[in-house]
């Protein structure tokens, strides 16, 4: 592995010393995700392979390059899980790729989001330094956050190398049910719901269907089944396995994918277009053709961002524009981990 | 630990120009000079290191608190933020030429959403006021230190502090949604959202934990979660602590996540019982306590995995709490722990390294073999779920030579957590305490990109200065090479 590591530090060397961009690539499974990918591709994938992996102290380490997939695998062979349930997006999906953007599915809500679970890791700078932050135990104040501020930079901060991640045990018991509902009645249903104490893992609404999963124990899941009434839905792995790789129906439509994080309790969003909602309404997916100053607009009234998700003309943004005082503070950042400006340059925002 | 107490002398004329400055937009009484004014300043919950600042400053409004930040950047004055001051790694520690800033008069909840589950408060809140404005609406704010009742929210922000139920329900970084934060240039950044994510870099986890050393926090908005409609715990007591320790593991084996998983060994156990009376065993060589919380039928059926558990990891007795006022009762032993400690020794040292949980019953040997060596007894209270270490080590600072054995014996307990692939601070911070160990921890090109994000933040390096991050020339004065457990784990990886 030495050589693989040493490699991916001289091309980056090389290229932070010519200022020639660099394209940081695990599957290229989100290469859609963010701004227009430019420069050198730098793949990853020979960084590969699980490190270390403990079950009783519910940490996985592994090398950027490995798929998703076969973390996955090794994991669910212990009976756990990560529990953010990341997206794939395509088959060659990689942890790198996944700690790079920082996206989390279904569980999110309810279990965490990615950078929750990420312990430690290893990056290379954008001089081709070797860096490591965190380590593998729960509980670490030593020094900055660094290995957290990796989560969803995008690659813009450091090529990861390595990443420890917390796992959970995978519940003992879990059940989906549907029911019918407007998108209104969803939404407060949801909200009233998240105010008790219920094991839910997992909510969407699209169409009039609300779909929602509770995992944990027998008897909790037994119990608040019959609380919530409902009908099951016979194959709810594979149900939810749709949402997460957004291949509902809802995602087939034509036009622009927005993504827009905001405050759960938020009634419906009045916007052009139809959403399919998640994580008890934080969550909304929009597919519209309005413009993105309406979009993000309603948004930021909502308590939170817009991300141009999935479009083919993205000269809007991919990400919601931030405040100049925290837009410097960002460029001070690239600027300590990436002082040439190479990796990934414009992905996230245009000068970072 | 080395007692800071030597004074530095006051340059005078600077102190008037930077109290007449501060006076431009504060009122008289809130710009103290006085040396029994300031004295109460001198030192937080690491009292062997004391310092009286230059000046102390308690602004009441955002905007002040801004003003003052950025008097200081001009005229480049280091500053301090302070909360309650039980900080316990010296992070709140004046220095003699500079000011403390006090978020003391920060104390007002701004609202409670029980819509949206979160709750805006002021840095200065203390972390039980929370729960209690949040109780009316059947809520609570999770991360629950030992040290609630009086500690700031602001200061938990800052040492990500944790506590007994963060094992199930996480620390305060995944506890909090926004910040308001003052930088030293004194603008306002709002970082995180009320969303569940926020556009560009994740600067709400970089803040957390980073010590008052890159802004002042002047809000936070919290997440609050459902009270639990029901809890309880099972105390096992051990005759062995690697027994207990085995068990701590066998209970994460078995894929349980309880909201609370405590050992204590005999030594606080002992203390504690003389001091509160909580019905432990004082013949046992460790208790553990585990809490379970959730539906009625979640609990017992996670309790009677618990206990089972237990009694097969060899307990010798295993007792369920009956009732609430026992489950309490169970816990205010735990919670009291460091002052029953602080009860039967004339002065403690309290530890905070963190390690895997499988190394717990190596380390708890490997102390025991260190009161050997440095002819010193030491308490051991642990929040064993996360594998964190509290070893409090009792001495006596009016015996000659006490204070220096401890700090080793603290140091060489510091630098085993490193080596078994663990941390020096789990959730107390690095403050003044640790950074030396901070050497031993990581390596110059890591130390390096620390005093980056710092640069980033604080150009001038006014925040805080001197704390968390040691410079490159002083670990190599402290002459200790980074040791990581990584490099003996697996050889076979490459490093530069
Ligand atoms: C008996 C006892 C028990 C304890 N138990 C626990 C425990 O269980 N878990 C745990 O994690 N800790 C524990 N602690 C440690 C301590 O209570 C925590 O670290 C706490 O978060 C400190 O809060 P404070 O308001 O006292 O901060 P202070 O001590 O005043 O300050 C701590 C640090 O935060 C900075 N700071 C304070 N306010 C701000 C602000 N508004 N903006 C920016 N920086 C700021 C200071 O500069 C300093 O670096 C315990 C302490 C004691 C004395």
């Amino acid at each position: 592995m030495q050589d693989v590591i040493e490699n991916l530090s001289r091309t980056i060397r090389e290229a932070a010393s010519r200022r020639r961009p660099l394209c940081i690539r695990g599957g290229g499974t989100k290469d859609f995700y963010g701004g227009e990918t430019r420069g050198d591709v730098l793949d990853t994938r020979a960084c590969r392979g699980i490190v270390s992996y403990e079950p009783t102290e519910l940490v996985i380490t592994a090398r950027a390059g490995t798929p998703l997939a076969e973390i996955d695998a090794a994991l669910r062979a212990e009976g756990q899980m990560l529990a953010f349930e990341p997206p794939r997006f395509g088959e060659g999906a990689t942890l790198g790729g996944c700690i790079a953007t920082g996206l989390s599915g279904p569980r999110r809500v309810y279990a965490g989001a990615v950078r929750d679970f990420v312990l430690g890791v290893r990056v290379l700078d954008g001089s081709g330094n070797e860096l490591r932050f965190g380590g593998q135990v729960m509980k670490n104040v030593a020094g900055y956050d660094v290995s957290r501020l990796m989560v969803g930079s995008l690659g813009t901060l450091g090529v990861l190398l390595e990443v420890s991640l917390k796992v959970l045990p995978l519940p003992v018991a879990e059940i989906t049910l549907r029911r019918e509902h407007s998108q209104t009645e969803a939404l407060a249903l949801m909200d009233e719901w998240s105010r008790m104490p219920l094991p839910f893992s997992a909510s969407c609404h699209a169409g009039n269907q609300l779909c929602f999963r509770l995992s944990g124990a027998e008897a909790g899941v037994r119990a608040a089944r019959e609380k919530m009434g409902g009908e099951e839905v016979a194959d709810g792995t594979a149900f939810w396995e749709k949402v997460r790789e957004q291949r509902l129906e809802f995602f087939g439509q034509p036009g622009p994918l927005w993504r827009l994080s905001v405050r759960s309790s938020m009634p419906p969003l009045d916007l052009p277009g139809t959403q399919l909602i998640e994580w008890s309404g934080a969550l909304r997916w929009l597919k519209s053709d309005a413009g993105a100053a309406m979009v993000r607009d309603a948004a930021a009234g909502a308590g939170g961002h817009a991300t141009l998700f999935r479009a083919e003309d993205k000269s809007a943004g991919a990400f919601h524009p931030l405040p100049a005082a925290l837009m410097k503070l960002h460029r001070r950042l690239k600027q300590n981990f990436d002082p040439a400006g190479i990796l990934n340059p414009g992905r996230m925002y245009p000068d970072l | 630990m080395r007692v800071v107490a030597e004074k530095l002398l006051v340059d005078l004329a600077r102190q008037r120009q930077v109290v007449s400055a501060l006076r431009a937009f504060l009122p008289e009484s809130a710009v103290l000079f006085d040396e029994e004014d300031v004295k109460p300043y001198e030192c937080d919950g690491l009292s062997a290191y004391r310092q009286v600042p230059m000046v102390v400053a308690l602004p009441d409004t955002e905007e002040q608190v801004c003003r003052v930040l950025s008097t200081c950047n001009e005229m480049r004055v280091p500053v301090v933020a302070r909360g309650a001051g039980t900080g316990l790694s010296g992070g709140a520690l004046p220095l003699g030429n500079g000011v403390l800033l006090s978020l003391a008069k920060f104390m007002r909840i701004l609202e409670v959403e029980p819509r949206s589950r979160t709750a805006r408060v002021q840095p200065g809140v203390r972390n039980l006021a929370i729960s209690e404005a949040a109780s009316p609406h059947g809520y609570y704010y999770a991360p629950d230190p030992s040290s609630q009742i009086a500690c700031t929210i602001g200061g938990n922000v800052a040492e990500n502090s944790g506590g007994v139920h963060c094992l199930k329900y996480g620390l305060t970084v995944h506890n909090i949604l926004k910040l308001r934060v003052a930088t030293i240039e004194g603008e306002i950044v709002e970082v995180g959202s009320e969303a569940l994510d926020s556009a560009g870099y994740d600067l709400l986890a970089l803040m957390t934990g980073s010590e008052g050393m890159l802004g002042v926090v002047t809000e936070v908005t919290v997440r609050l979660l459902p009270k639990p409609v029901c809890a309880q715990v099972v105390m096992a007591a051990f005759d062995d602590t690697e027994k207990a320790g085995h068990a701590v593991a066998s209970v994460i084996a078995a894929g349980i996540i309880p909201a609370g998983l405590e050992m204590m060994d005999q030594a606080a156990t002992r203390a504690v019982e003389e001091f509160v009376h909580a019905g432990y065993r004082t013949d046992a060589a460790a208790i553990l306590l585990c809490e379970s919380d959730g539906t009625e039928e979640e609990v017992a059926e996670e309790i009677e995995r618990v206990q089972k558990i237990m009694e097969e990891s060899g307990a010798v007795q295993t007792q369920v709490s009956r009732d609430e006022a026992e489950r309490l009762r169970f816990w205010a032993g735990r919670k009291a722990a460091f002052p029953a400690v602080g009860r039967i020794s004339p002065d403690y040292y309290c530890m905070d390294g963190t390690i895997p949980r499988k190394r717990l019953g190596e380390v708890l040997r490997k102390i025991a073999r260190m009161e050997q060596k440095y002819g010193l007894r030491c308490a051991n209270v642990f929040h064993a779920g996360d594998g964190n270490l509290h070893p409090l080590i009792l001495y006596d600072a009016n015996v000659a030579d006490e204070l220096q054995r401890t700090e080793e014996f603290g140091a060489e307990i510091l630098e085993l957590c490193v080596a078994v692939g663990g941390t020096i601070t789990g959730e107390h911070g690095v403050g003044v305490e640790k950074i030396n160990q901070m050497c031993v921890q990581f390596r110059g090109a890591e130390l390096e990109a620390f005093h980056g994000v710092k640069r980033a933040f604080d150009e001038h390096g006014l925040l805080n200065p001197g704390k968390a991050v040691p410079t490159l020339s002083r670990c190599a004065e402290f002459g200790r090479m980074h040791v990581h457990s990584g490099e003996e784990k697996f050889p076979d990886l490459p490093r530069f």
